[in-house]
C-alpha cells in the first residue's frame, strides 16, 4: 500500500517528489530507494520506520543535501535542495562529535561558520548546553562523555544553528533502554518548546509510535514506502500505554508482511509479487 | 554484641615515606645504576690504557672537553648555528609538506601522480641530495638548508596525506551540514582531524632533518655542531668528538621532550587515546 499524502492547505515545509537513489557500487547498480513522494508540514514529527537497507537513511542524506537524488526533486521551504544547508541539519547515529573539540566548541561549531560575533555565540551556546542539561560539562572532551551525553551534545550542536528541519538518523540506537527512554522525554520536551520539524529514522516500532505524529513505514529490497500511519495519541506518551502498544502491533504486522513480500520477490529473482 | 575491629594494614607498603610513588622513582633509580655502572666500566677500561688516550678517552676527559667547550662559548655558538639552519629548513618543509599532503590526500589525480613521485623520492636518504645541492648552489648555506628541507619534506607530506586520507568521512559530512564550506572545511575539520597522524609525520620529519643537517655540516666549513665533529677528527681528539656527540644528543633530546612530547601528550589527552 503506497499512499500519497493529500496536499495540505498551508504549503509543506518539505516536499519530496518522486525522489529515488541508485548507487553504482562494485557489484553493479544498487537501487537503494525507489521513487518516493512525501509532504511534511512545518512542526510535524515524522518517523521513518523500517528494517536496515530500506533506504530511510539514504532519504535523510538526500534531504540533507549530502547526496543528489537519481530522479525526482527535494524542496525545502519552497526552494529546490542542491546541497547541504543550515535549514536542514542531519544528526548521525554515533553523534559524529569532533573529538578534538570540547563540548562548548562542538556546540558552537555551526555558529562559527555563520560568522556570528563572539559574545552572541557564547550566549547561544550556553543556552543550548543548558537546554540539554549538560551545564558544567562545557570543557569536557568527547571521550569523557557517556553515550547519552554525546547524543545530547549532538542535539545541542544541531539546534544551535536554528534549523527549520531536524533530520535524525537512529540517534538513540546505540543507547541502553533506560538512557533511550530518558532521551525520548528530553527530545519531546525540546521539540514541544520550539516545534521544529523533525524527521526521525528508526527501526524500533515502539519508539516510532511514541515519538511521531506520523509514521512512514519502509520496506527493503528495494527500498520503498509501504504504509503510513497517523498517530493521534495525546502527549506525553508512555511506552506501556495500551493504545500505543496496539498501534505498534498494527504497524509491526505491516512491516512483517512487507518483509515477507520482499523475501518472496527476492527468491523469484526480482519478479514482483 | 561485641565486634572486634582491627585496623587493616594494606599490603605493599614498604618503607614509610618512600611507599608513595614507588613506581615513579624506581625506573630512574634503575637508570642511574645502569648508566653509572656503564660510565664506571668505561672509565676503568680507558684508564687501563689498552688504547691510546686520544683515541679512547675516559668519560672524565670527555666531560672536561664538554665543560671546556661550553665554557668558551664555542659549543653554544655552534649549536645555535645548527639550530637556526634546522629551524629554517623545517619551517619550509612544514609549509610545503602540509600543502602537498593535503593536495595528494584530497585530489585523486594528484594522488596518483604526485603521490607516487613522493613515495619514490622518500626512499632516497636525504644526505644523498648533498652532492647535487653543492653542484647547484655551491658550498653555501642554501645547499645545507636544501638538504634539511629534503630530509623533512617527504615525511611530513606522507604524514599529512595519511592523516587526511584516514579522516572518517562522518566528520566532513557533519561539518558540511553545519554550514562549513571551502577553506573552513580544511582548517577547522580535516587538519584537526588528521592531527594525530600528522604529528607522527612531523616527528619523523624532524628526525630525518636533524640527521641530514649533521651529515651536511660535516662537509661544510663554517662553525656548527657537525663542523666541530670534523674539527675534532682533524685534531685527532676523540674527547672533543665525543663531547660534541653528547651536545648533539642533548639538543636532539631537548627538542623532542620540549616540543614534540608535550604536543603528543596534549593531542592524546584531548582525543582520549591514553585510555
Amino acid at each position: 500500500m503506497i499512499t500519497d499524502v493529500v496536499t495540505q492547505t498551508c504549503a509543506p515545509i518539505l516536499r519530496l517528489e518522486g525522489v529515488s537513489k541508485t548507487f553504482n557500487g562494485q557489484n553493479g547498480a544498487v537501487e537503494a530507494l525507489q521513487p518516493v513522494s512525501l509532504d511534511v508540514r512545518a512542526g510535524e514529527f515524522v518517523c521513518l520506520l523500517g528494517p536496515s537497507g530500506c533506504g530511510k537513511s539514504t532519504l535523510l542524506s538526500l534531504i540533507a543535501g549530502l547526496e543528489k537524488p537519481t530522479t525526482g526533486n527535494v524542496f525545502a521551504n519552497g526552494k529546490a535542495v542542491t546541497g547541504p544547508g543550515v535549514d536542514r541539519v542531519l544528526m548521525f547515529q554515533d553523534g559524529a562529535l569532533f573529538p578534538w573539540l570540547n563540548v562548548r566548541a562542538n556546540v558552537e561549531f555551526g555558529l562559527r561558520q555563520t560568522g556570528m560575533p563572539r559574545r552572541e555565540r557564547a550566549g547561544a551556546t550556553q543556552r543550548w548546553i543548558d537546554a540539554v542539561h549538560l551545564t558544567g560539562f562545557e570543557r569536557s572532551f568527547v571521550h569523557e562523555l557517556s553515550g547519552g551525553m554525546r547524543q545530547r551534545v549532538a542535539i545541542a550542536r544541531a539546534l544551535a544553528i536554528n534549523p527549520d528541519i531536524l533530520l535524525m538518523d537512529e540517534p538513540f540506537g546505540a543507547l541502553d533502554a533506560m538512557t533511550r527512554d530518558l532521551m525520548h522525554r528530553e527530545l519531546e520536551s525540546i521539540w514541544e518548546s520550539n516545534h521544529k520539524t523533525v524527521m526521525f529514522v528508526t527501526h524500533n516500532v515502539r519508539e516510532a509510535v511514541a515519538l511521531g505524529d506520523r509514521v512512514v513505514v519502509f520496506a527493503a529490497r528495494p527500498g520503498r514506502i509501504v504504509a503510513e500511519f497517523h498517530i493521534d495519541l495525546p502527549r506525553p506518551r508512555s511506552l506501556e500505554d495500551h493504545a500505543l502498544v496496539d498501534q505498534a502491533r498494527q504497524i509491526t504486522a505491516v512491516l512483517r508482511e512487507a518483509g515477507a513480500e520482499s523475501l518472496h520477490s527476492a527468491v523469484r529473482s526480482g519478479a514482483p509479487a | 554484641m561485641e565486634t572486634n575491629m582491627q585496623p587493616v594494614t594494606l599490603p605493599g607498603r614498604g618503607w614509610s615515606g618512600l611507599s608513595i610513588g614507588r613506581e615513579r622513582w624506581m625506573p630512574w633509580a634503575r637508570r642511574a645504576v645502569f648508566f653509572g655502572g656503564l660510565l664506571l666500566a668505561w672509565e676503568l677500561v680507558a684508564r687501563a690504557g689498552i688504547w691510546p688516550e686520544y683515541l679512547f678517552p675516559a668519560p672524565s676527559r670527555v666531560f672536561a672537553a664538554l665543560a671546556n667547550g661550553i665554557g668558551k662559548g664555542l659549543y653554544l655558538t655552534a649549536a645555535w648555528v645548527s639550530l637556526q639552519r634546522i629551524a629554517i629548513g623545517y619551517a619550509i618543509s612544514l609549509a610545503a609538506g602540509v600543502v602537498l599532503g593535503l593536495l595528494i590526500g584530497r585530489v585523486r589525480a594528484l594522488n596518483e601522480t604526485l603521490g607516487s613521485l613522493v613515495l619514490g623520492l622518500q626512499a632516497l636518504p636525504s644526505v644523498c641530495w648533498l652532492p647535487l645541492a653543492i653542484l647547484w648552489m655551491g658550498l653555501s648555506e642554501r645547499a645545507i638548508i636544501f638538504v634539511v628541507v629534503m630530509g623533512a619534506l617527504f615525511s611530513i607530506t606522507l604524514g599529512v596525506e595519511a592523516g587526511v586520507k584516514n579522516t572518517p568521512p562522518q566528520y566532513v559530512k557533519a561539518a558540511r551540514v553545519l554550514g562549513a564550506r571551502g577553506v573552513a572545511l580544511y582548517s577547522e575539520v580535516i587538519l584537526p582531524a588528521a592531527l594525530p597522524a600528522v604529528l607522527s609525520g612531523l616527528k619523523q620529519g624532524w628526525t630525518f632533518a636533524w640527521r641530514s643537517l649533521m651529515a651536511g655540516e660535516l662537509l661544510f666549513y663554517t662553525l656548527s655542531l657537525g663542523n666541530l665533529l670534523q674539527t675534532g677528527r682533524d685534531l685527532n681528539d676523540a674527547a672533543q668528538v665525543m663531547a660534541v656527540m653528547v651536545m648533539i644528543i642533548i639538543v636532539g633530546v631537548t627538542i623532542d621532550q620540549a616540543v614534540f612530547a608535550p604536543l603528543e601528550r596534549r593531542v592524546r589527552a584531548r582525543w582520549g587515546l591514553n585510555g
